[in-house]
């Protein structure tokens, strides 16, 4: 998972490299300051989470859970002092909007995802429902990891409308709105789900938009196989408690055998309740899977985003050209393409000099236009390709080291489940050689 | 032949029947039954292989070997003394099938060493098939009424449901086979039994004649003619007889339960291979997490071939004996009502001739006396078998429940190996990763 910030607290004298590497990513952020993550200079946990009621945007009474964020100032922690952390509640859609601003103000970046809104890949016995206690629990911790993951973001974690988020509990919301960015979310949710084709995309990120696609099938293939699997693997266990009923009513008309049956029989009960706990378990290596199935999806929006400011500035040299070629047409009288104006030239005749100078003068400003519009074009998108590669290769850095972790940590887990298989069978085998 | 060193043995406290040295030498066992999964090679102090098959065989050994305090019943155990130097020892073997024009069957080889008088050569080996053993029983239950034959495995298959010639079958059926003859050579009366003399060695079975008449009249012929009406049972008796349907019923659930975690656990088989192809199917997509994820397809795969075998194995060992017990349960519940029908004929003939006496003075019949004789030889003799049968399923449960949880451990080690492995292949890689970055 992300960082542990309090782990890099006790290294801040290190932070040499660290402030290199910002200072390469900053080169490229004309808008961020430079300087070592928020992580390093505040420690954040999302520590509780309790149940609210209040009354909605359409005046209904409502149940919803809020969840405490405490934040502490590094400095303090590293001189040995132990102030109370600064607090304040927020709910998911609160996260929710923090997030939605992230994704429009920085394009370029692979933005981490908050955990899943709705529990998805249940298995029978986990509940699908949000004010699950365990639910909430798992909730909690995948909003603690994604604000560390913002937090220790090299370009996120500077943003103003962040620090607001974690520091300042009322008005927050409005702060946000003021940016204007509700605007932008709208048209980029319309420019993500549209088709367009564009002629020359970057090569890199028409890969990785096709490695993004890879991701989410495969991790979501794998959450919905993991789910079957859990629910099957519960059966086995839960039948196993039959034998502890059969073992124990048997041993009633047993005389040397009775004693051993009995305790056989307690063991075959414990093998089946010790199942709740390994799923239990299982679930954060789904939690893992699940973060990164999210994060396919911010990967992909990178991608898209270069698509369409590739294909925006397709149009504008397309348009460009046509106007010039226009212009052209009209200086020169020769006509090279077909147009409207021309065939009714060479029907009606051409019209005055004064109109033509006139429409000249205005197709000259126009391409003036043009060209500005092409020029910034070209710097967005290069820009954008840029800062976007930079960020999808530390993402990719992370998603392997994350994942390989998370795979160790589910053979770990498997083999924690082994050794209790063994150690149970082992108790009811020595019951049955007493008998 | 009696064992070199059991008192070694014993004072390891509880052993399981399968590593109680057995003398009889096994050599050329192709199929040695080992119960409980258990593939060691125990050996004799000679270096001879041993036998670890039934322990309704080894029971009378076993039992003098053990110095538990709760082994009350095996004190009682009228049978001790004979038990004492063991001078039978049968095996069933090596199954082959033959073709002839009319029929197709499997013959089981009969291996016998013995040093009884009763016996011409110390060794024989003879061929025999499913319906000698039958013929056997049927004998033995005629000749030897009063005492509990162990049972055959089911007669009949359907011939369309089961395969009669597969290797899971013949296999299964043939150490059942082995299990029965043991334990008719294990008992002190059934095994001097002429039936089984000659089925041990003659050449040719002369039981073609009759067959097919006795196997439907055999069982009734020392039956006594229905009529008479049982007064009162003693109450040992009648514990034995709610025994037995108790134990029955018990038998059956576990029945029950165990064919049902095998289907969960192939339902779970299924998901776990579909689960394994999803981690090689990412493989393709990821270059630095390559390692990782056909790591976990590895030890899933790993993980599924252990499992089937745990499930073959149940299915091969576990369940048959249970159905075998059931078979059993029936015999003994027949023999209890022989019992009872043994003391109706004496009661009521007692009655009549008290009748008679009354009224002419005759002495006492001498049939009744010979029925009373009958009658008590009877009950003394279903004890001792009882005590003999109690104590030998205690043996056999004891050795297919700890079979069971060996079988369990093993499937379980097993993964556990493979994840292990895995764990520290990844983490090496992550250390050699670490020092190259640093370097």
């Amino acid at each position: 998972m992300a960082e542990d910030g309090r782990e890099e607290s006790v290294a801040a004298d290190d932070d040499s490299q660290h402030t290199a590497e910002d200072g390469i990513h900053s080169l490229n952020n004309t808008m961020v300051e430079e300087g070592p993550t928020l992580l390093r200079r505040m420690e954040i946990c999302v520590a509780e989470a309790e149940k609210r009621s209040g009354k909605n945007t359409v005046n209904m009474q409502e149940t919803f859970t809020v969840y405490l964020i405490e934040t502490r100032p590094m400095d303090a922690l590293a001189e040995g002092r132990n102030p109370a952390p600064d607090s304040l509640w927020r709910r998911y859609s609160e996260f929710e909007l923090l997030r939605n601003y992230l994704l429009v103000t920085f394009p370029y970046i692979v933005v981490p995802p908050l955990p899943e809104k709705r529990a998805e890949f249940v298995w029978h016995k986990l509940s699908a429902d949000n004010m699950d206690p365990d639910f909430v629990e798992r909730r909690r911790v995948g909003l603690e990891n994604f604000l560390l993951r913002v937090a220790s973001h090299p370009v996120l974690s500077n943003d103003k409308i962040l620090h607001h988020f974690l520091t300042e509990e009322h008005g927050w919301k409005e702060v946000v709105y003021e940016t204007g960015f509700q605007a932008k979310a709208d048209s980029r949710l319309k420019a993500l789900s549209a088709t367009f084709r564009v002629r020359n995309p970057d090569k890199r990120f028409m890969d990785m938009k096709h490695y993004s696609d890879e991701l989410q099938s495969h991790t979501s293939q794998l959450l919905r196989a993991r789910a079957r699997v859990a629910d099957r693997l519960y059966g086995v266990y839960k039948v196993h408690g039959n034998y502890g009923r059969v073992f124990s009513e048997w041993s009633a008309i047993e005389k040397e055998m009775g004693d051993g049956l009995q305790s056989a029989g307690h063991h075959m009960d414990a093998y089946a309740a010790s199942i709740d706990d390994i799923l239990e378990e299982e679930e954060h290596y789904a939690d893992q899977l699940k973060e990164y199935l999210f994060y396919a999806e911010a990967l992909r929006a990178v991608c898209r985003k270069h698509e369409l400011t590739q294909f925006e500035l397709e149009m504008a040299t397309q348009d460009l050209i046509s106007k010039k070629q226009q212009h052209e047409e009209l200086a020169t009288g020769i006509v090279r393409t077909f147009s409207f104006k021309g065939m009714t030239n060479k029907l009606f005749g051409q019209e005055a000099p004064e109109q033509r100078e006139a429409r000249l003068k205005l197709l000259e400003e126009l391409i003036e236009e043009g060209e500005e519009a092409v020029k910034d074009k070209t710097v967005e998108c290069e820009e954008h390709v840029e800062k976007a590669w930079v960020d999808m290769q530390r993402f990719k850095e992370q998603k392997d080291k994350d994942l390989r972790e998370a795979l160790i940590n589910y053979a770990v887990m498997q083999v924690s489940m082994c050794k209790k298989g063994i150690q149970m069978w082992s108790n009811a085998k020595e019951c049955f050689l007493k008998m | 032949m009696s064992v070199g060193a059991p008192r070694a043995l014993a004072s390891s406290g509880q052993k399981p029947i399968t590593e109680i040295l057995h003398p009889l030498s096994a050599a050329e066992e192709p199929l040695s039954a080992t119960v409980g999964g258990d593939k060691q090679e125990v050996g004799l102090t000679n270096g001879t292989p041993v036998e670890t098959s039934s322990p309704a065989s080894t029971s009378s050994l076993f039992n003098r070997l053990q110095l538990d305090d709760d082994l009350e019943a095996d004190v009682r155990d009228p049978y001790a003394d004979s038990s004492e130097t063991r001078d039978l020892f049968v095996t069933v073997d090596d199954p082959k099938k033959h073709v002839s024009t009319m029929e197709t069957y499997i013959t089981y080889r009969v291996s016998t060493k013995t040093s009884r008088v009763e016996f011409d050569l110390p060794e024989y080996c003879v061929r025999r098939r499913y319906q000698d053993f039958d013929w056997l029983r049927i004998k033995l239950e005629d000749s030897q009424p009063t005492h509990l034959i162990p049972p055959l495995p089911e007669k009949f298959v359907m011939k369309g449901v089961v395969d009669r010639f597969s290797e899971e079958f013949v296999e299964t059926r043939m150490k059942a086979l082995d299990k029965f003859l043991k334990r008719v050579a294990d008992h002190p009366v059934l095994s001097f039994n002429p039936h089984l003399n000659a089925f041990l060695t003659a050449k040719d079975l002369n039981k073609r004649q009759g067959l097919a008449l006795l196997s439907k009249v055999g069982e009734s012929v020392k039956h006594v003619a229905g009529g008479y009406k049982l007064r009162a049972r003693p109450a040992e008796f009648c514990a034995m007889g709610e025994y037995l349907d108790t134990f029955n019923q018990k038998l059956g659930t576990i029945d029950r339960i165990a064919q049902r975690i095998l289907k969960e656990q192939s339902e779970y088989l299924t998901e776990l291979r579909e689960y394994g192809s999803v981690y090689s199917s990412w493989v393709g997509s990821e270059d630095e997490l390559l390692r990782p994820l056909e790591g976990v397809a590895g030890c899933v795969t790993t993980s599924c071939g252990a499992l089937e075998d745990l499930g073959e194995n149940m299915s091969q060992d576990f369940l048959p004996v249970l159905r075998e017990y059931v078979l059993y349960i029936e015999s003994m519940k027949n023999v209890l009502r022989k019992r009872d029908q043994s003391q109706a004929e004496y009661e009521g003939r007692l009655e009549a001739a008290i009748l008679r006496k009354q009224e002419d003075r005759t002495p006492m019949p001498v049939e009744v006396e010979k029925c009373q004789d009958k009658m008590e030889c009877f009950n003394a003799d279903l004890k001792a078998d009882w005590e003999r049968w109690q104590s030998n399923k205690r043996q056999d449960f004891k050795q297919l429940l700890t079979g069971m949880a060996d079988r369990n451990i093993n499937s379980y080690e097993k993964s556990q190996a493979a994840w292990e492995s895995l764990i520290t292949l990844l983490q090496d890689k992550q250390t050699e990763d670490k020092t190259s970055e640093t370097n």
